[in-house]
């Protein structure tokens, strides 16, 4: 009997400090509503075979709420979330603002030289890393090889603007329901300013001169303006003012835009037989250039970010590494193929031949090698960012811009109009923020 | 006497009743539909109301990423308990307000009515270091609280009007019987205004359960209720819209029924004092 009672004594004793050596740690994750967000969480089960003592729990939430609850949360210091994912817009801001965690001391497997130089560029402040890119992406022109040929024209694979303004006009064909160009036109700074924005940028037009003082009276930005109000107006399609990202990609699914200028990402949708009956049909081409040594194409990464008020930062290092690596591209690519890699964020995954080989991948790494956040211009800028302007107040300003140009794309007021409300916003903006003394 | 009514005109009251029944609905009906559709169907241009590849994929995808027992769990608690506790406060309230008003009470009644008129986002920061720093961030109290508080001006407002149609001399008599004020409020004001108090609630409980603001901002994981489920399954660019429409689906049905059965009540608490 004493026997019986020492046995289960010792393997209670036993019990109890395993528990205690296992003990868990939980580590909250605020992230997005994407496919390759989506798809992590389907893997969760190899990162806790390799980490059995981090419990991760998912807050996924819409883009905009994301941004709210987390800035909410950051700026007050509540410490509700261990891992974020924020865009290359929030890093330099917050993390000179002290709100995010380095991850300069990653462990070595990360291999943070194997990240694309561009998209590290846009998350390193002051030489710290302060996010881990999930995936990136920057923007191309896809456009339907079957119309170019029957139209008689080339796309090069480096066009310019002359080059789109006269392949619009010979592919559109709108008693067919085809338009030559589907552009954003939806108002909002992640929407019709993000593509405005890289327009401006290869126009030789900015945001701001070295002095933040607003260039919407400039020449460049009334050609900008011209020349994209006319490209919509008269080859794309009905309603372009109130379309954005998703609707373009439906229309270009369909076939209905000949040419479209978006995400690098959606290539894996338009290249898909399931989703498209051109799939076979999509070519794909650099953002095009005016000549002046700057392209209109962006740079954007989803990366994850440790806050500074988190209390389990070590188990939050441990989940991004997993996450990040190039490991869990080689864990995606064995479970759903390597088309469903999260891309841009590594060389080694354009370097892997069976990933070089897809339709997309060449013209992707280009574009992103193509776009330099910390020179994105034509005349020298005192900001960073490509499509945006990393300060605080731009999304707010630039949401507002946007309304105005959504409404001369609409008809609703001229170029000139939209361009001199612009630049009297953004005067009265900047100077309230103190950027124009 | 009521007017004698032809049978045409009683066919176009019904068909246009029917109209505007139907597009008020519409939305809700193509949020179902779409839950049912494939998400390329979804989205499809122009738009289908019906497709041939009906699914119910969407709904196993959702229930199979998502915990919706919890979040349903706390929708009930908060809205049952932020509902509850708003009555508690504002019976008191409202019979003072109607049966023993002072000089300033109509004052009082617009100041309160007033502060649902400010945006949430002006207190958003300030309100949030408040629960930051009493610990109730992320909890079912908390939130609790805060529902309570935000639809109290309505609870107030309705209980006052309800009890305004109701007699005073009837509470003098149960006074001059003996009855305390204890007494005269549950034994002889609740029961008479029984049917304002079961409006009153049916439209907390649907205000407090379809609250998305606070509930998002105040939580996280373990007090989220199925506002928090949606925004789970919404993206910016419209991807997933059958599973966001099933997700959708799955949190208004429960109101959406309750709603159903309850419309008589629902009905008569909001038109009540409407005529007299």
């Amino acid at each position: 009997m004493k026997m019986t009672q020492r046995a289960l004594l010792g393997a209670t004793v036993s019990l109890a400090l395993a528990g205690a050596a296992m003990a868990e740690t939980t580590i909250t994750v605020a992230t997005v509503n994407n496919g390759d967000m989506v798809r992590m969480q389907g893997l969760m089960d190899d990162f806790y075979a390799k980490h059995p003592d981090i419990k991760v729990e998912w807050v996924t939430l819409e883009e905009n709420v994301l941004r709210q609850n987390v800035t909410t949360d950051i700026a007050t210091g509540g410490g509700q979330y261990d891992v974020i994912t924020i865009g290359t817009y929030e890093v330099p801001i917050w993390g000179k603002q002290g709100w995010l965690e380095s991850l300069n001391d990653l462990p070595a497997d990360y291999d943070v030289d194997d990240l694309l130089p561009a998209i590290r560029g846009g998350l390193t402040v002051d030489g710290n890393l302060y996010a881990s890119p999930f995936y990136g992406e920057s923007s191309f022109l896809n456009y339907r090889k079957d119309l170019a040929e029957k139209a008689g024209i080339t796309i090069s694979d480096a066009p310019t603007w002359d080059e789109i303004k006269a392949a619009a006009a010979a592919m559109t064909d709108t008693e067919a329901g085809v338009y030559g160009i589907c552009l954003r036109g939806k108002a909002g700074w992640g929407e019709n300013m993000a593509f405005l924005t890289t327009m401006a940028n290869s126009y030789g037009a900015r945001w701001f001169d070295e002095n933040w003082q607003p260039q919407f009276d400039q020449p460049e930005w009334k050609a900008v303006m011209t020349d994209y109000v006319e490209l919509l107006t008269k080859y794309g399609p009905p309603g372009a003012s109130n379309n954005g990202y998703n609707e373009n990609l439906t229309l270009s699914l369909q076939g209905k835009c000949a040419m479209r200028m978006d995400a690098t990402v959606s290539a894996g949708a338009l290249t898909d037989p399931a989703q498209s009956e051109f799939a076979d049909k999509v070519g794909f081409a650099l953002a095009p250039d005016a000549g002046l040594g700057k392209r209109a194409n962006w740079l954007w990464a989803w990366s994850l970010a440790v806050p500074s008020s988190s209390d389990a930062k070590d188990a939050a290092k441990t989940f991004i590494n997993w996450a990040t690596n190039k490991d869990y591209l080689a864990l995606v690519a064995s479970k759903e193929g390597w088309r469903n890699a999260p891309p841009g964020t590594r060389t080694s995954l354009y370097a892997n031949p069976e990933y070089a080989a897809l339709p997309f991948a060449k013209m992707t790494i280009d574009s992103i090698n193509a776009a330099d956040p910390t020179n994105p211009t034509v005349k020298p800028v005192p900001y960073v960012g490509v499509q945006f302007v990393a300060i605080p107040e731009f999304a707010g300003l630039a949401t507002s811009v946007g309304e105005l140009f959504s409404a001369a794309l609409a008809g609703q007021k001229s170029v000139d109009d939209a361009l001199a409300e612009a630049q009297a916003l953004a005067v009265s903006e900047m100077t309230a923020a103190g950027y124009i003394k | 006497m009521a007017r004698a009514t032809s049978p045409r005109r009683k066919a176009l009251t019904t068909l246009a009743a029917w109209s505007v029944a139907l597009v008020i609905f519409f939305p809700v009906l193509w949020m179902i539909l779409t839950s049912f559709k494939t998400e390329p169907s979804a989205v499809a241009m122009p738009p289908q109301l019906f497709t041939a590849d009906w699914t119910l994929e969407n709904y196993a995808e959702v229930w199979q990423r998502s915990d919706y027992p919890r979040f349903f769990w706390n929708s009930v608690v908060l809205s049952l308990g932020s509902t509850l506790l708003g009555l508690a406060v504002a019976i008191p309230a409202a019979w003072a307000m109607a049966f023993v008003p002072g000089k300033k009470t109509k004052d009082l009644l617009m100041w309160m009515l007033s502060t649902k008129m400010m945006p949430a986002v002006a207190v958003m920061i300030p309100l949030y270091l408040v629960f930051l720093k009493l610990g109730l961030i992320d909890t079912r109290i908390g939130l609790v609280l805060a529902l309570m508080l935000m639809n109290l001006p309505i609870i107030v407002w309705m209980l006052y009007t309800y009890f305004k149609e109701i007699p005073a001399e009837i509470l003098e008599a149960a006074r001059m019987d003996g009855a305390g004020l204890f007494k005269e409020i549950v034994y002889v004001l609740t029961p008479m205004a029984l049917p304002g108090i079961a409006s009153t609630l049916l439209l907390n409980v649907i205000l407090a359960w379809n609250e998305a603001f606070w509930t998002i901002i105040l939580t996280t994981t373990k007090a989220a209720p199925l506002s928090a489920f949606i925004a789970s399954f919404s993206a910016p660019q419209g991807l997933f819209y059958a599973k966001l429409s099933a997700a959708s689906t799955m949190a208004i049905a429960p109101i959406l029924i309750l709603g159903w059965f309850s419309q008589k009540q629902l009905v008569r608490g909001l038109t009540f004092g409407a005529v007299k």
